[in-house]
């Protein structure tokens, strides 16, 4: 299942469309599109574990990135990303290959970045994560997040390479000589740091954020009741048209068609990955999840054939259409029918 | 001159100050007791306000309560007495072509009218300052196809009396000469000093001594560009920067206030481009400055959710250009984008944060 999932998503095709100059995905289509790399293998998810599971992926990621120190450090995060995913196909050449390549291209894009840019970057990547406060297990217990949702902002700590520690006042003269020092104190704790972190192919890192958070058995709980929403905000993300929604949905299409879906071979059903303890909680989770934090999951396969492309991006198009739900097993074949059906 | 404290007795006083040429000393300042900020009451916000540099906009008419505008991803947030029915209001942002991602508002006051100004994505709009009516739109060339840099306007300050200066990311500044009514306004000039994209544009808020200009631009690489203003606009000076993004400047009587992404507040004189003054004041990425100018105060605001407020003063002795340090506020588990002070003498201010759905007040 490794292997099938990260072959699928570092594969040559889908990794060019993902490089190119692009807006911001909305939250429909990241979505759609996690929701397919999540079924590049033999492995299925009901709504219910689909919904979790995407829950603790953003989640995770917009601690991430609140957490940076200094904006450049989004890209050492993802090169944690990378470093945790190698090693899990280390005994597969070939993928470790595409991965490598990969880190190459990250590289060779990002890190001649300066620091405005990748604050841009940040800045936009934080209007996606805007107003969601789920509370994930193991951010309580670590006291990472407060039990509002709002990620913990430690005051003290080393401060990001290229930061002095608060607190020194120089004065310099109308010749550029420094006349005079003076210090002023704060409630914060902080200490200048020890090294940087490497950006090569291969380094240590030093930032801790970004890797795997499941290194060891750890739960996955979340909570939802009482997480406050900004409805106003999020009823406008659905009505105000969007008119990039077009190249959006080509984008989508194409990046779609890269991602086949596997269906379980001969008679076999694959198997499927249950995130709560039991079925019946599955099904309870699904019941009652909070309307405004419901994701409006799209289900549609998708192929290269420019007919069914333009087909697909009629149906997309068509978001606010209620959308059929197919039962649990067997989804590449009902995603199929569907298809069939046009 | 030395600056004097506003009316109220007890606050202001300058450093300790050396004779000049006695050597660097590490001694703190010896000033009079400043009453404290405190806390006061949140103005709730129908959305949360965006991780974008400068993101708080502040009106304060006279003896009325100020108004607030704030930017959430598509919309900005208007709030208080100038707000479309005197309440908590959301602007509208016109269909366009493309989604705008507004970037900053901002409301300029001129002689004749107060404007209020938002810059986004596709270019500038301009709407009277309760935000009833677009009054101006001016829009930026965008590539057909997304290019690998954003295009966008951001930096806006009213000048000279008559105009509207707003920044690009391509680093040209545009001028717009304003009438003192109606929607008659055009683009005087382009301005291509800055080869980055502008952060922030502030104007002389007190006296400019001569030949030091009335209007500073500020850039991602940390360049300033100082100007005068008028039918043509000069350039008087430029300040390279070392790379380190200013993402705010404020410029009195001289003296530019600037605040970078490594958590630095430099001080520089106007006239001769020099640096007069280095603080270790934050310890993550400024966000905000803000100063008043009846008094010189300074407000700055950063991710590592710390408010400042520090106090400018030039030594009438040593011609020194001074910044100590009057009062800090933890804005626990925020990051700051916004900080605003609501009267001219810096009595009170105002801050936003990343994903906090109120303006908090002081």
């Amino acid at each position: 299942v490794m292997n099938d999932i990260i072959s699928a998503m570092f594969k040559k095709n889908f990794l060019e469309e993902l490089f190119k100059p692009q807006d911001l995905y909305s939250k429909k289509a990241l979505r759609t599109v996690y929701d397919r790399l999540a079924h590049t293998s033999i492995m299925r998810l009901n709504q219910a574990s689909m919904d979790k599971l995407y829950d603790l992926m953003t989640m995770a990621f917009k601690y991430q990135v609140l957490l940076c120190p200094r904006p450049r450090d989004i890209l050492l995060v993802t090169f944690n990303h990378l470093d945790a995913i190698k090693d899990f196909i280390s005994d597969s050449p070939a993928i470790l290959n595409q991965v490598d390549e990969t880190f190459r291209q990250l590289i060779e894009t990002y890190n001649c970045l300066s620091d405005g840019e990748f604050q841009l970057i940040r800045q936009t990547l934080l209007i996606f994560f805007q107003d969601m406060h789920i509370r994930v297990s193991i951010f309580l217990k670590d006291k990472v997040q407060n039990s509002n949702g709002r990620f913990v902002l430690p005051i003290s700590g080393p401060v990001p390479w290229g930061t002095e520690v608060p607190g020194l006042i120089r004065i310099f003269n109308h010749k550029g000589v420094e006349v005079k020092r003076a210090k002023f104190t704060t409630a914060g704790n902080y200490i200048t740091p020890q090294r940087e972190g490497s950006f090569e192919l291969y380094g240590d890192r030093v930032l801790k954020l970004g890797t795997n958070m499941y290194s060891v058995t750890r739960p996955v709980e979340t909570h939802m009741s009482g997480t406050s929403k900004n409805l106003a905000s999020q009823a406008k993300e659905n009505i105000v048209p969007n008119p990039l929604a077009k190249e959006e949905l080509n984008f989508l299409a194409r990046l779609l068609g890269g991602l086949d879906i596997q269906k379980p071979a001969g008679g076999e059903t694959g198997f499927r990955l249950n995130l709560f303890t039991t079925d019946e909680e599955e099904e309870h989770a699904a019941q009652t999840r909070p309307e405004e934090l419901s994701y409006k999951v799209i289900n549609i396969e998708a192929t290269q054939e420019p007919g069914r492309r333009a087909e697909l991006s009629r149906i997309l198009g068509e978001m606010e259409v209620a959308e059929p739900r197919p039962g649990s097993a067997g989804k590449g074949e009902d995603l199929l029918a569907l298809m069939d059906g046009l | 001159p030395s600056i004097r404290a506003g009316g109220l007795g007890g606050k202001g006083g300058g450093f300790a100050s050396r004779p000049p040429g006695s050597g660097p000393t590490a001694a703190p300042a010896r000033r009079a007791p400043l009453r404290p900020y405190r806390r006061e009451r949140s103005l709730a916000l129908r959305s949360s306000s965006s991780a974008l540099y400068n993101n708080l906009a502040v009106l304060c008419p006279p003896a009325r309560p100020p108004a607030f505008g704030t930017v959430h991803g598509a919309s900005l947030s208007l709030l208080g007495s100038e707000g479309p029915r005197g309440g908590c209001g959301v602007l509208p942002v016109p269909p366009t072509p493309a989604p705008l991602r507004p970037s900053q508002a901002v409301w300029c006051k001129l002689p004749s009218r107060v404007l209020l100004v938002l810059t986004s994505q596709r270019g500038v709009q301009m709407y009277e300052a309760d935000g009833s009516t677009m009054v101006f739109w001016h829009a930026l060339d965008v590539p057909e196809h997304p290019a690998a840099h954003s295009v966008f306007a951001r930096g806006i300050a009213a000048a000279g009396g008559r105009f509207i200066c707003v920044g690009t990311s391509s680093g040209a500044l545009l001028v717009f000469d304003v009438p003192p009514k109606g929607s008659n306004v055009t683009l005087s000039e382009i301005l291509e000093q800055h080869r980055d994209p502008i952060t922030d544009i502030a104007a002389e808020q007190g006296q400019a001594p001569d030949g030091a200009g009335d209007l500073v631009t500020a850039d991602d690489a940390g360049t300033l560009c100082l100007w005068s203003t008028g039918e043509e606009f000069t350039l008087l000076g430029k300040i390279p920067g070392s790379g380190c993004t200013c993402s705010s400047v404020t410029l009195w009587n001289g003296i530019v206030a600037a605040g970078y992404g490594n958590g630095q507040i430099r001080l520089w004189e106007a006239g001769s481009g020099r640096i007069r003054a280095q603080v270790s004041a934050h310890a993550r990425w400024i966000y905000a400055l803000d100063l008043a100018p009846l008094t010189g105060k300074l407000l700055s605001g950063a991710e590592d959710s710390f408010v400042h407020v520090w106090q400018l003063s030039r030594n009438p002795d040593t011609d020194d250009i001074e910044i100590r340090h009057c009062h800090a506020e933890c804005v626990t588990d925020t990051q700051v984008c916004g900080a605003r002070f609501c009267d001219p003498a810096g009595d009170t201010f105002a801050v936003t944060g990343y994903d906090l759905s109120e303006i908090l007040c002081y």
